[in-house]
């Protein structure tokens, strides 16, 4: 099969709103909002009306749904444990980077 | 058809409690789940465990299991007994529902419900009333440094539903030559729009993501966008400043060493990195002073000779 298909790469440089996050990752607008208060994601713009997020959202929302759906952890949890993942990420690319 | 040992994977013994098997197979979930645990291997355990868990936790599945356990040996090939009723294999989860979609065949052959989560009819009358798009797939597609400094193309197999055009659905492996954009880094994601699952009635189809991860390299390491070298250089090329042959994702280029470097320096190879369309990576080369052995009369009198005219403390720092 030698199709070409239409790829987008969800980095930082592409931005979208709550609608299309929701969309994407089929979540309410109520759960997005969540994980704005949860601080789990900082989108730019004032009101829910104004937010652009980020691509890297994206992933952030599917893995908080997978960590919520397969560990049962509630969304503060699954919060604690993006951060401590992106912490250990970091932590692992230093002692990479020095050994 | 290989036996699975449920009870193995889950690291518990045949008499277990409900309460037992429940806490060993959450304390192994959590360690394991592919979004925590790196390891390549980590989704395939998962996987392993969901599936232990999923017989073991139900006591009717428990059960029927057991009774095949009782008399299978490990050197046996397993089948299921002829006598055995399909009994359980209503055990499908509609949309939405926990997935079987990847239990092993030694599970669906026992329990059934896995590869189609409800018959192709079922779904079809489904479908005339419900119109929804289908499941998103989520996969890991592993590629080299210079795939992302190239940009490259890959060949992936997945697991999706179909329409064979007759209305008729089935789950089955296809190949789709995908594009590696230049310059994805580890962990990203990019959307194939259309790629996932086929949509319920006229609903359209899913997304497939594919999250990038890097094979391991034998030179470089990466930190996002940017690359990371250790060059070994003698003393003579730190202290004159030569130009040396440096190796970067895109083949080699000279690189003028500042004359009186020492071990540590780090210099900078401008968009040397994971470049993409919109952001630079560049490539930081960390020189090391590699000291040749004094091994004959000659070389060791040039080293007593380096000591007199050349006396250096590099120890000055500590006092004394």
């Amino acid at each position: 099969m030698n199709q070409e298909f239409h790829y987008i790469v969800l980095d930082d440089s592409m931005t979208l709103g709550v609608n299309e996050i929701c969309t994407l990752c089929r979540v309410g607008v109520e759960m997005v909002n969540e994980l704005v208060n949860e601080g789990v994601l900082v989108p730019e713009g004032t009101s829910p009306e104004t937010w652009r997020f980020s691509a890297v959202a994206i992933k952030r929302i599917q893995v908080t749904l997978r960590l919520q759906r397969d560990l049962r952890v509630n969304l503060p949890g699954a919060a604690l444990a993006l951060d401590l993942l992106d912490e250990l990420e970091e932590l692992r690319a230093q002692l990479k980077k020095i050994s | 058809m290989d036996y699975k040992d449920y009870y193995k994977t889950l690291n518990i013994s045949r008499d277990a409690s409900p309460e037992e098997v429940k806490r060993a197979y959450r304390k192994m979930a959590r360690k394991y789940h592919p979004d925590v645990n790196k390891d390549v291997d980590a989704e395939k355990k998962f996987k392993e465990i969901s599936e232990a868990y999923e017989v073991l936790k139900d006591v009717e599945k428990r059960k029927a299991y057991d009774t095949f356990g009782s008399d299978w040996r490990a050197d046996q090939e397993f089948k299921p007994p002829p006598n055995w009723k399909s009994r359980y294999h209503k055990t499908s989860a509609g949309p939405g529902g926990a997935s079987t979609e990847h239990f092993s065949d030694f599970f669906e052959s026992l329990f059934g419900g896995g590869r189609s989560p409800f018959g192709a009819e079922d779904l079809s009358s489904f479908g005339r009333e419900h119109h929804g798009r289908g499941d998103d797939l989520h996969a890991k597609v592993s590629i080299t440094l210079e795939d992302s400094y190239h940009g490259a193309k890959r060949t992936i197999t997945l697991n999706r539903t179909t329409d064979d055009g007759r209305g008729h659905l089935t789950i089955q492996p296809q190949s789709l030559q995908v594009t590696i954009p230049k310059g994805v880094i580890e962990g990203q994601q990019i959307r194939l729009e259309g790629q996932g699952n086929v949509g319920y009635g006229r609903g359209a189809h899913g997304n497939l993501f594919l999250e990038i991860v890097f094979e391991p390299h034998p030179l470089f390491t990466v930190s996002k966008r940017d690359v990371f070298l250790v060059l070994p250089v003698t003393p003579w090329e730190a202290a004159l400043g030569s130009a040396v042959a440096v190796p970067t994702l895109g083949g080699k280029v000279d690189l003028k060493l500042p004359a009186n470097s020492q071990t540590g320096r780090k210099l900078r190879l401008k968009n040397r990195g994971l470049s993409s369309k919109t952001q630079a990576g560049h490539q930081y080369v960390t020189l090391a002073v590699y000291t040749p052995p004094a091994e004959t009369v000659e070389q060791r009198q040039l080293y007593e000779k380096m000591a007199k005219l050349m006396p250096y403390n590099p120890r000055s720092e500590f006092g004394g």
